[in-house]
């Protein structure tokens, strides 16, 4: 049953990604998306929309996705809680914080913020991780999730204070905060590719210690875990994907939220099957918000953090409302 | 949360038919609180552009004074002070209430869809409105807090209100509710953005009469409610089930619950706008302060008055000439104080 539901969220994940190719302010059929990836021909209109606006887009769509649901259902196993999103470690308070600093330190464009995202969300999960930790032993559920939201509103209010102070701050970051998919080239998904990459690869390696850590600490560590190694990690994954997704895209934090739910009510709790499926329903979601994005207000578009929120809660809380009901952690 | 066992230092007391266990540390702590929130406070009603000694201040207080010096204590500082005390005390009353009733350390009001559904009531109002609705924003406030409440409260309902599920509508509810808030902001101009900041980022400052008497009458009803479920809560602590043989009505009892909760925040975001940080920290606080296995209520609400009146009065001393709001001065006083706890806390059990 579980390897179909992944098989069948991957042929999803792919679908999402042919109709964020053909849909745009220009439809185009699939064969012509198809010749226009596998065999170009250089003077029809269609190859220039899909190699240099869709293809960019889609691929870097694909793997904010996959990092964001897959660092979402890490940080609920981490923590333990269903409230826990990717930036509960203090990644997105981090990164905005960061982005701040350098649209005053004069830092150029949309991409010349990755760098300084990267930094703060590194930073401030650093900071997090430590004060949960303690001496030894390695942090807990909770101490790790008031660690970092307690980062994350410190970090908050100094990113507030420096906006209220600069309205020219506050144009710019506005739009940052809301997280979009447009405007970000193909270097930005090339950029950010490696460290999702090995995000993934972590995960994956981190889901059956998971598995034991959800059990209680002690419990694991009687069957063998090294807690803080498989603590250290389970944040140094969260960190690669969530940093990279925010460093490149800005906080679409909902996404990292509500994905696990979906994938736990698909294939339950076991984070082997957990965190793929949760990767695959978390790329799939993100392209189709992105592209929903291009149709609604077409020609223009809606931010893909807007319509991620109001397309997908009220999915999200049919989900929870309906007779199957989300699995518990 | 995680249950703590209780430290043996309860004492039994008994008031005719009622009976109950009274802990001596939340004693302690609760009458420490009350101490230094009476200091802060006429530290605060003081200090100003025009200085007034603490002792002149108390003496204005209990009826005396110059003329001059009325004014500015009873008209111009007293409601702003009285708004940031009652604000602190209700945000960390419904933060404890939502925590316990929650089972979860993060859960704080905006779960319930209040914080969120003000937001979106008051930013629409000031994008919509321009300057001149800026009396209709604490109404508009109020009516998007309660009818985001009670949405989630609907939409959690099936064949009763489980309080897992109530909490991810809340954060599905709340999602949709702040895209609109993210919407308005980004299409609205540059000014008005500017001031819907302000307003998101909560403020105490410009408090009057008018806003505070509606306030002390709510709390003066809500705060004793909150406390009258303390029973209750003991209860919905644990597992549905264990509630359930423990004699409690569960769908009544959350109502209940939920109801204070939601009505005590959204009295509070009205008055001053979303401080939010206030009602997830100051329970964890008093937890860690007063041990235990939830957070206390009356604790809380001392330490959520104390919070929100160091605050402002560290916002007003910090930066005299541009005010900055005290939601973001909680958050900056509050979270290295938590953080400090966590870090003892794990110091002490390593030891």
């Amino acid at each position: 049953m579980r390897p179909l539901v992944l098989l069948g969220l991957g042929a999803a994940t792919a679908l999402s990604v042919v109709l964020s190719l053909a849909i745009g302010a220009q439809w185009l059929h699939p064969g012509g998306v198809w010749q226009a990836v596998i065999d170009p021909d250089p003077t029809a209109q269609a190859t220039a929309i899909v190699r240099e606006l869709r293809l960019p887009r889609t691929v870097l769509g694909l793997l904010i996705g996959l990092a964001l649901g897959a660092a979402g259902a890490l940080m609920q196993g981490h923590t333990r809680n269903p409230l826990a999103d990717p930036g509960l470690l203090g990644i997105s308070a981090g990164a905005s914080f960061a982005v701040v600093i350098g649209i005053q330190l004069g830092a150029g464009g949309l991409t010349g913020y990755i760098w300084f995202a990267f930094a703060g969300a590194l930073a401030a999960s650093v900071a997090v991780f430590g004060i949960a930790a303690g001496r030894r032993g390695g942090p807990t559920p909770v101490t790790l999730a008031l660690a970092g939201m307690a980062i994350s509103a410190l970090l908050g209010s100094f990113t507030q204070s420096i906006l209220l102070a600069d309205q020219a701050s506050l144009n710019v970051f506005r739009f940052w905060i809301v997280g979009s998919l447009s405007g970000r080239d193909a270097e930005v998904a090339a950029q950010v590719a490696p460290f999702i990459a090995a995000g993934l690869l972590l995960a994956l390696a981190n889901a059956p210690a998971l598995n034991a850590l959800g059990l209680g600490e002690d419990v694991a560590r009687a069957l063998g875990q090294r807690v803080f190694a498989a603590r250290a990690v389970g944040v140094a994954a969260i960190v690669l994907l969530a940093g990279a997704a925010t460093a490149a895209c800005g906080p679409i934090g909902f996404l990292g939220l509500m994905v696990p739910h979906i994938a736990r009510s698909l294939v339950g709790p076991d984070h082997r099957w957990l965190i793929p499926a949760s990767a695959l329903a978390g790329a799939t979601l993100l392209l189709l918000a992105d592209v929903l994005g291009r149709i609604v207000v077409s020609p223009g578009e809606l931010q893909t953090g807007i319509v991620l929120a109001a397309a997908g809660a009220p999915f999200f809380i049919y989900l929870v409302r309906s007779r199957r009901g989300v699995v518990k952690l | 949360m995680t249950p703590v066992l209780s430290p043996p230092d309860r004492r039994a007391v008994h008031a005719g038919r009622f009976s109950g266990t009274v802990s001596l540390r939340s004693m302690l702590v609760g009458a420490a609180g009350l101490v230094l929130t009476v200091i802060v406070t006429v530290l605060g009603i003081g200090h100003g552009s025009f200085t007034i000694a603490p002792g002149e201040v108390l003496d204005t207080l209990l009826g005396g004074g110059t003329a001059a010096q009325r004014l500015i204590v009873l008209d111009l500082r007293l409601p702003r002070i009285l708004t940031a005390l009652l604000v602190g005390a209700a945000l960390a009353v419904s933060g404890a209430l939502t925590q316990t009733f929650a089972r979860n350390p993060l859960a704080s009001p905006d779960v319930l869809g209040v914080t969120h559904g003000a937001s979106l009531g008051a930013v629409a109002v000031i994008v919509l409105g321009g300057g001149a609705a800026a009396g209709l924003v604490p109404i508009a406030a109020l009516a998007g807090a309660l009818i985001t409440a009670a949405l989630v409260y609907v939409l959690a309902w099936r064949r009763g209100v489980d309080g897992f599920r109530l909490v991810l509508v809340g954060i599905g509810v709340g999602e949709v509710v702040t895209a609109g808030v993210s919407w308005f902001l980004v299409r609205a101009e540059v000014v008005d953005a500017t001031r819907a900041t302000i307003w998101l980022n909560g403020s105490v400052a410009g408090a009057e009469w008018d806003q505070v008497r509606p306030l002390a009458l709510g709390l003066a009803v809500l705060l004793p409610l909150a406390v009258a479920t303390t029973f209750t809560l003991q209860a919905l602590q644990f597992d549905d089930d264990v509630a359930q043989s423990l004699g409690v009505r569960l769908q009544t009892a959350r109502l209940a619950v939920v109801l204070t909760a939601v009505a005590l925040a959204a009295a509070a975001v009205a008055a001053a706008g979303p401080i939010e940080f206030v009602a997830f920290v100051v329970p964890q606080v008093a937890l860690r302060l007063c041990g235990g296995s939830r957070p206390p209520l009356v604790v809380s609400a001392i330490l959520g008055a104390l919070l929100v009146i160091v605050a402002d009065l560290a916002a007003r001393l910090a930066l005299p000439e541009r005010e900055l709001p005290v939601g973001l001065v909680t958050a900056m006083v509050g979270a290295p104080y938590l953080l400090w706890l966590l870090i003892r806390t794990n110091r002490r059990v390593s030891a």
